[in-house]
């Protein structure tokens, strides 16, 4: 298994589209900060969300009791998942219960959590995602590598050689415009033929039974309001107090998202049509384990808007994939130790911690510090390994006796400038894309006693 | 054997911390900001064409020069002329060939452009998604400033189905690409009457 350093080193081999990628998403980021700076009570709106959450966090069992009431007197109906096992498990039994073997999929990272798509495949049911980013990254047989922007990673020529293959669209067409166009052909025909619809949940509203699904491309609407069967699949994190919060969220969502005001559509499911069924899944799957870790419960405060991402350095510049996880970026790298210590131990690591990731933050997590604090958990419960362990030791032990320091920082400097070829060479990862830099003559503690000490 | 029902409430329950406090949502309120005018800008910013109308005269002459000729559908009587004002057949599916609706929203926001269509006023819950083209008539007096303003005037109402509708349909999953027309209407077309 690659960890994300070689497969940022993988993603790093071609320069040009590294940079690509960074801009792209860097654009995004500045779309974001114009919106947030034309509203002047954008930090009010933060703080408000933010303290929504925490309030939500602390009553989470009494709000999912009245949120499941609620649904259920609205016609809803509500099954509980421990585990993405028995979530897929459910979804499975719905299916088989209406005899259905093809199924249409708006955007869910939960069910990517799940890997309910392999499983149903496994089972013999067809599951055609239906957002136009996550249609492609399905057709090129991989996975989203942005929570938002599922395939940020693809170039428009390589999107054109999958139309071509699987759409029929014309050898070498790459215009943005001609392919989406292909797509919402055969999307529709989709959303015509499949008679049962699943989508993800934005918001839940434990005051009225309601959930809000978000898209811009209206294809949940598109999905669910042509099926008989509506199946939303939800974290169990993802409940509001009361409906008139959802005025707070809406207003941060999107403009921390991709910079517009609000997303196209703000779809709020009450009640199925008439003739209709309607299915909510409330899927635990570690989110109350995590809920019990003090110093990592609030990155269950996250609403996907995919902001970290799109700030942060590491991210721009090494691709989701090399988060080998569902959920990648800064937040990702919160949520996935949680699930499994062992397999994302290297994914906190992953991280200059240098804070644009809880600055731009729409509810206030603090991304940076739970990285920090992942760091340190999972090198006392041996999951880091045993170089990055050992030169940590190394250097608590060389920190804590000052003159070793002293003498440690003058062999170095000496190393570099009279056997160069001791750093500049492929062992020294930091010599990886840049020249080690001509070493100072003498450390700050000798300039500092030199011109001021004495003072 | 304890259902999942009951193990994820009492786990979550076992790892909330401390009861904290909802917080107030005092709106800072902008009172300069004009709500028609603001509003008018925003959804053209988001790809919405307004047009301010005072008949039904003017909505139907707008039609006729907007839009090619085609299936009209409309929740309007005044419209009764141009457009299929009673939908007969229940099946969404049968309307898939419909070119433009007419629709009526409860409420326009002027921080984002959007409409809030509750499904009352949609005559089926897939219409205003499956027409290639959507207008909306919304009256002046009810565009309001922002979302915190909506929520306060809808209070809990939804008979089933609701949505906030800005714009038309739109994608940029392909390099970042803004395309009109994903999967939902191709157009939106808001006529703002006195």
């Amino acid at each position: 298994m690659k960890d994300h350093a070689a497969l940022s080193e993988e993603f790093n081999i071609d320069e040009p589209r590294v940079n690509w990628h960074d801009e792209t998403l860097w654009f995004i980021r500045q779309k974001r900060d114009r919106m947030a700076h034309g509203i002047p009570e954008w930090e009010w709106l933060r703080e408000t969300a933010s303290q929504i959450k925490n309030n939500v966090l602390s009553n989470l069992s009494a709000y999912l009791e009245q949120f499941e009431i609620n649904a259920l007197a609205n016609g809803i109906t509500v099954h509980w998942a421990a585990d993405a096992k028995e979530h897929n498990e459910i979804i499975h039994s719905i299916l088989k219960k209406h005899q259905v073997e093809r199924m249409v999929k708006s955007k869910s990272m939960l069910t990517e959590e799940c890997h309910l798509n392999d499983y149903l495949t496994e089972n013999g049911i067809e599951v055609i995602d239906s957002d136009l980013g996550e249609r492609i990254v399905q057709l090129g047989k991989e996975h989203p590598s942005h929570i938002v922007l599922p395939c940020i990673h693809k170039k428009k020529e390589e999107i054109g050689e999958l139309f071509h293959k699987y759409l029929g669209t014309a050898e070498g067409e790459s215009d943005p415009q001609v392919l989406t166009e292909a797509a919402r052909q055969h999307l529709r025909d989709t959303f015509l033929t499949r008679r049962v619809a699943l989508t993800g949940v934005n918001f839940a509203v434990a005051e009225t039974g309601e959930f809000v699904v978000c898209t811009n491309e209206g294809n949940a609407d598109m999905g669910v309001h042509l099926s008989e069967v509506h199946i939303a699949s939800m974290g169990i994190e993802k409940i509001i107090p009361e409906r008139k919060h959802l005025g707070v969220f809406l207003r941060l969502l999107t403009r921390s998202a991709t910079g517009q005001p609000i997303t196209t559509y703000s779809s709020h499911f009450k009640s199925p049509r008439p003739g209709q069924e309607m299915h909510i899944v409330l899927v635990d799957n570690g989110r109350s384990r995590q809920l019990g870790r003090e110093d990592f419960r609030n990155s269950l405060k996250c609403i996907r808007c995919g902001s970290c991402m799109n700030t942060c350095p590491v991210y721009r510049r090494s691709g989701g994939h090399s988060y080998h996880s569902v959920i990648s970026g800064p937040i990702g790298s919160i949520l996935a130790p949680n699930l499994d210590m062992k397999e994302f131990a290297d994914l906190p690591f992953a991280s200059t911690l240098c804070g644009s990731c809880s600055n731009v933050c729409p509810v206030k997590i603090d991304i940076h510090d739970q990285l920090y604090k992942w760091r340190q958990v999972l090198v006392k419960e041996g999951y880091v390994s045993n170089v990055k362990s050992v030169s940590i030791k190394t250097m608590t032990w060389v920190l804590s006796f000052p003159a070793l320091f002293a003498f440690a920082g003058k062999s170095g400097r000496w190393v570099m400038k009279t056997l160069p070829f001791l750093v500049n060479n492929k062992l020294n990862p930091w010599y990886k894309s840049r020249e080690m830099p001509v070493p100072p003559k003498e450390s700050f503690r000798e300039w500092y006693a030199k011109n001021r000490g004495s003072k | 054997m304890t259902s999942s029902r009951e193990k994820i409430l009492s786990s979550v329950k076992a790892n909330q911390p401390a009861l904290k406090p909802l917080p107030q949502l005092e709106l800072p309120v902008d009172v300069n900001l004009d709500p028609v005018e603001n509003f008018t800008l925003i959804a053209t910013n988001i790809g919405s064409r307004v047009f301010p109308v005072s008949s039904f005269d003017e909505i139907k002459e707008a039609i006729a020069k907007l839009f090619l000729p085609g299936r009209i559908v409309s929740s309007f009587t005044e419209l009764a002329d141009i457009a299929e004002i009673r939908l007969t057949d229940p099946d969404p599916h049968s309307l898939n060939d419909v070119n433009l609706a007419v629709l009526q929203a409860e409420l326009g926001v002027a921080e984002n452009g959007a409409l809030w269509l509750p499904e009352d006023k949609m005559m089926q819950r897939i219409l205003p998604f499956i027409c290639q083209h959507l207008a909306l008539v919304v009256s002046k007096k009810d565009i309001v400033r922002n979302m915190h303003e909506a929520y306060q005037i809808l209070g809990n109402r939804n008979p089933g189905f609701g949505a906030f509708i800005a714009g038309p349909s739109k994608t940029a999953d392909i390099e970042q690409s803004l395309v009109l027309g994903a999967h939902g209407p191709r157009s939106m077309t808001v006529f703002l009457i006195d």
